[in-house]
């Protein structure tokens, strides 16, 4: 990172034992990347499998170890990592403190994840294979009849909550007890807002889902019966527990995603963001309907009908208040003085595709509807348009937003544009055709499909291709600029950001703001 | 750094523009299934009820889409820095705030007002003519037919296409990977009650054009039906990630008229008794190899392999078990083997065909043991 | 509030790891249990209460008549020849009712088996009273024999009139081991 001009160690062990926020932030972020890269390898071994009809490259069951791995390198490995890297990186700047509040627990956060990857990657070369019930693992495939290798993942799943719960109590403790003089709530980046609320949201249902892992450890090796009716369990307890967690876990990914995109937009508006109070409410009332939706992704699994009504009822209404952010984002356009940068280009391409997705979210929530859009390819195409091309293009804009501050090198925009332009294109490519085969029938999770999908899977195949070489582009923009970019010194990257972070020098500084900044 | 605007709408438009033109395409050859890229209403009212509910939904979204993007692209050509605007400043409005929260809120009661009554009707399951008890195995479908008098009928419902056009060896046929050995049949205009339930892992059975899905729980019946109004071969898939075949265990359900059922009902039934008579029968070793080669492909060659190679099953070709003791090999054949993937036919595979199976197994494959089992033999292994 | 450290960064997250591990036991002593209950009170799955009936009805009901059916199901691995001796019956509310499943071990082992109910449609599950039935204990049964289960029955007369007909239907699993590493669970 640059050439900074006081404090860190030499060598390895400056890595090892950095108690910087800095640091660790660009660690989580390298790390990320590195999984997103490998999950991303998954899925194209899974869309070379899908790109015709019969079995070509893998068999069967390693199709499910893809799709397992897949999911889970891509939710805990990459996106979660990725938006507490930056979180680590920016939250301090932005309130103005001199660090996190607990660097040593944040130093343990980051080390215990990258032997934990390597451990649930392991699995692959044990006997029986990898973990191959997806990545929401429904007993009893995944307890009864999982291979021995479920052990390993469970405490790998085990590992990865304590390392997203003590990254979530670093955040709420620093935010709560570490900001400048006069930084009211109120007055907090709206970065800060979405990852606050989502390191609540975190704190509250990891534990869930390590509460799952841990009856299912009990039913495999301790002869419990939680899922499984022999004993006077319930299989379908699983999954209502597994949601009760998943749910929330959904906005924990796409919270902070909101935060970047609300930081972005402005900017490159030039124009304050408008109705930020009515971001912060909506913010905080996803959160807090996230906790009484779960059941939506169980419509078909035989509820009673009123509950199957509230669930209907409660989920619609996250339309209200995802509604309100969307339309907050575009006044803030409105008479604005737009440029288009790369970091404008992903989050407008954010607004839009994130704005489909929550279209099909919508539709899916109608549970009638469900009974024939449920685990079919339709949802599929729903839950990417809100997971990459929500999470990650917001990430992506925000790597390119921020990397000018934090190396004090411009990225090359001709680059940028180009890597935008084919992303958006490859994303589309790959998943708008599986709205089509999913409402045509298509199952998920299935590694050979019928010969009427033939044409739209080849087609998905294709944009999967070129979306994930637009990646490399990405590697590759990165590394030019933190080797050889345009040095700039302007501690205003562009003209029309605001906030404490781009008052501080640029390349920022390895320590910033030791004595708290005044903030009006 | 400021980006060519004019560019940008160009760029932006064209996929759009392809979008169209594959969406248009997609309508033409929606007749024969192909590409197609809608939701099928079906042939029973829920179906077209859901159908309704889709579309309306999806209009809905749309308008907004048109209206959402429209003022966003709109801004982005106006209100771009390169046409030297200066930007304004203002950063709330009540009133608007207020009307964009409430007018949606409206927009969603208008949802889901038809969304409860269709929920209702799918809830309905009263007054059913008749049940089929579904049940999930992996990875097969049973159907049990609950008869009011007499004998239930139950069979199995396999993939049928071989695993030839799977691997690529042989040309792929119209209905690849949609087509089994028996499907379950119902007559038209019936209201037809599926109690669903699953012997091992959940599955989820799902016939789209019937309007059905359903989780498949072990343990558990779930409930569902469908009142088919249009006779016609419908075909549907399991819908939940079921292990490693979950994508090869189609459901087909073949809705007939009432008289065809009857009739078909009837030979059902007749077979089962014939069944019952077979037992009692000796068969010849080439009747035996010959109904035995059947049995093996439907049930045996996913695991054990075309040539008895073995796969996720031990080989057949030279086991201990095939060319070992007889009473070993019914044992393993019609109680299985606990803890491995060898389920225990017994249940599965009537007395008859199990017999053929076994014979064939222990002649073909050059295991050529020369003896030769038969239904009686099965018959008395299982009662001991 | 109370403080738990003189440094409030370590006071906020010790109160988080409060709330984590509140969480955690959330799902074990709240989650768990409550779903049990819910289960029995709106009949999700079908359940039907895990004890005998014992409440008395008030008379019989002789102005309808409810059409009960019985299903068998083998779980994987189970490989008893398991069904009711009669697939159907038809009932009054409020009267008692008895009938019997046939069992047989094939095996030449003694196993131990036990029989989950559920009762379709789900919203009958609180109207169907078991007074007596196989599926309260696990049932051994010596190798190469078989037995009769009896199964005692009321149909509540509260049972809403659109229901005309209900489904019970036992699922039958191999318990052996796990009776003989544990105590019957119920």
């Amino acid at each position: 990172m640059g050439d900074h001009h006081h404090g860190p160690a030499k060598g390895l062990s400056r890595w090892l034992f950095t108690t910087n926020h800095k640091d660790i932030g660009t660690m989580y972020l390298w790390f990320s990347f590195a999984m997103f890269i490998l999950g991303g390898s998954f899925a194209m071994i899974i869309r070379a499998e899908l790109f015709q009809p019969g079995m070509q490259l893998v068999d069967p069951a390693f199709f499910n170890q893809m799709t397992t791995l897949h999911g889970l390198v891509m939710v805990f490995g990459a996106i979660m990592p990725s938006f507490v890297g930056l979180a680590n990186w920016m939250i301090p700047m932005m309130i103005g403190a001199p660090d996190m509040a607990l660097p040593r627990m944040n130093n343990w956060s980051f080390w215990i994840l990258p032997p934990t990857f390597l451990l649930l990657a392991s699995t692959l070369f044990m006997e029986g294979g990898a973990p191959a019930f997806g990545w929401t693992f429904y007993a009893p495939l995944s307890t009864t009849y999982a291979p021995p290798s479920v052990t390993f993942f469970i405490f790998s799943v085990h590992v990865l909550g304590i390392s997203s719960i003590m990254g979530s109590i670093n955040i709420i403790a620093t935010v709560m007890n570490m900001r400048a003089p006069g930084m009211t709530y109120m007055k907090m980046p709206l970065f800060v807002w979405t990852w606050l609320i989502t390191a609540f949201l975190l704190v509250a249902v990891m534990p869930v889902l390590a509460g799952a892992v841990t009856m299912m450890l009990m039913d495999i090796h301790f002869g419990m019966s939680f899922f499984s009716a022999a004993g006077g369990g319930d299989p379908v307890l699983f999954q209502h527990i597994f949601w009760f967690f998943g749910h929330p876990e959904v906005y924990i990914i796409i919270l902070p995603a909101f935060g970047v995109v609300s930081q972005i937009i402005p900017t490159f508006s030039r124009k304050p963001l408008f109705g930020y109070d009515s971001m912060v409410y909506a913010t905080a009332s996803i959160a807090f309907l996230s906790f009484i939706v779960w059941a939506h992704h169980m419509y078909t699994v035989g509820m009673p009908i009123a509950g199957e009504l509230f669930f209907m009822y409660a989920t619609m209404l996250i339309a209200v208040p995802t509604g309100v952010k969307v339309f907050n984002w575009i006044s803030t356009m409105w008479r604005g003085a737009l440029t288009f940068e790369t970091p404008m280009m992903f989050s407008l391409g954010f607004l839009v595709l994130f704005t489909i997705g929550g279209f099909t979210g919508l539709m899916l929530s109608i549970a009638p509807a469900d009974f024939q859009y449920h685990d079919s390819y339709f949802v599929v195409a729903h839950f990417h348009y809100v997971m990459v091309a929500g999470a990650v293009f917001s990430m992506t804009a925000a790597v390119y937003y921020w990397l000018p501050k934090w190396c004090g090198r411009m990225y090359n925009e001709t680059m940028g544009q180009t890597h935008f332009w084919i992303s958006f294109i490859g994303f589309n490519l790959t998943f708008f055709p599986q709205h089509f085969v999913g409402l045509a029938g298509m199952p998920r999770r299935i590694p050979d499909y019928a010969l009427q999908f033939a044409d739209f899977n080849m087609l998905s195949s294709i944009g999967a291709f070129i979306y994930g070489l637009s990646q490399i582009l990405f590697l590759y923009n990165v590394i030019a600029t933190i080797v050889a970019g345009k040095p700039t010194s302007e501690e205003k990257t562009w003209d029309g950001a605001e906030g404490l972070e781009w008052t501080v020098a640029t390349p920022a500084p390895y320590h910033t703001f030791e004595t708290p900044p005044a903030v009006r | 750094m400021c980006f060519d605007a004019k560019r940008l709408l160009k760029l932006t438009l064209n996929p759009v523009l392809i979008l169209m033109a594959w969406l248009s395409a997609g309508a033409h050859a929606a007749s024969d299934k192909i590409n197609e890229v809608n939701m099928s209403p079906g042939v029973t009212a829920v179906g077209r009820d859901i159908f309704d509910l889709h579309m309306i939904i999806f209009w809905i979204c749309v308008i907004i889409g048109i209206i959402v993007f429209g003022v966003m692209f709109y801004s982005i050509y106006y209100h771009r820095k390169s046409r030297g605007v200066t930007p304004a400043t203002f950063h709330e409005s009540t009133k608007v705030e207020i009307a964009w929260t409430v007018v949606p809120f409206f927009i969603l009661i208008g949802m889901a007002v038809p969304a409860t009554q269709t929920l209702v009707s799918i809830y309905d399951t009263d007054d059913a003519e008749m049940d089929i008890v579904v049940t999930g195995y992996q990875w097969k479908w049973k159907y049990e037919y609950l008869s009011e008098t007499g004998e239930n009928v139950s069979f199995f419902s396999n993939l049928r296409t071989p695993q030839s056009e799977i691997y690529n060896s042989e040309q792929k046929g119209e209905h690849y990977l949609l087509e089994v050995d028996e499907p379950v049949v119902i007559p038209v205009d019936t209201k037809v009650r599926f109690l669903v339930t699953a012997n091992d892992v959940i599955h989820a059975w799902w016939v789209p054009e019937l309007a059905v899905k359903k989780d498949a729980i072990p343990g558990f019946i779930n409930e569902t039906w469908t009142l088919a109004t249009e006779e016609g071969i419908y075909r549907g898939q399991c819908a939940e990630l079921c292990g490693k075949d979950h994508g090869f265990m189609p459901v087909v359900v073949n809705v007939v008229s009432k008289e065809e059922y009857a009739d078909w009902f009837a030979t059902k039934q007749a077979e089962a008794a014939e069944i019952k008579e077979l037992m009692a029968q000796n068969f010849s070793l080439d009747e035996l190899m010959e109904r035995g080669k059947g049995v093996y492909e439907r049930s045996c060659l996913a695991c054990h392999g075309a040539n008895g190679e073995g796969g996720v099953g031990t080989p057949i070709a030279g086991s201990p078990v095939a060319t070992g003791e007889l009473k070993g090999h019914l044992e393993i054949g019609i109680n299985g083997v606990p803890g491995t993937a060898m389920q225990a036919f017994g249940g599965q595979l009537n007395d008859v065909d199990m017999a053929a199976v076994i014979t064939y197994q222990r002649n073909a494959f050059g295991n050529n043991m020369g003896d030769l089992v038969q239904p009686i033999d099965v018959f008395n292994h299982k009662k001991g | 509030m109370m403080t738990l450290s003189n440094n409030p960064a370590i006071d906020t997250a010790l109160k988080l790891v409060g709330v984590a591990v509140a969480m955690f036991a959330f799902v074990f002593v709240v989650m768990v249990p409550l779903y049990d209950v819910l289960c029995d009170a709106l009949g999700i799955n079908g359940k039907t209460s895990g004890q005998a009936y014992t409440a008395v009805q008030s008379g019989v009901d002789e102005s309808r008549e409810v059409t009960v059916q019985f299903m068998a199901t083998n779980n994987d691995g189970m490989p008893w020849q398991f069904e009711p001796s009669v697939t159907m019956m038809r009932v009054n509310p409020g009267a008692s009712n008895d009938t019997v499943f046939l069992a047989a071990n094939p095996l030449a082992k003694p196993m131990v088996a036990q029989a989950i109910p559920s009762v379709s449609p789900s919203r009958a599950a609180q109207y169907f009273h078991k007074t007596e039935c196989f599926c309260f204990n696990h049932q051994p049964l010596d190798g190469r024999s078989s037995t009769e289960m009896p199964l005692q029955f009321i149909v509540d007369r509260e049972l809403p009139a659109d229901i005309k007909t209900i489904t019970l239907s036992y699922t039958i699993f191999d318990v052996t081991e796990f009776a003989a590493n544990t105590v019957a669970a119920r």
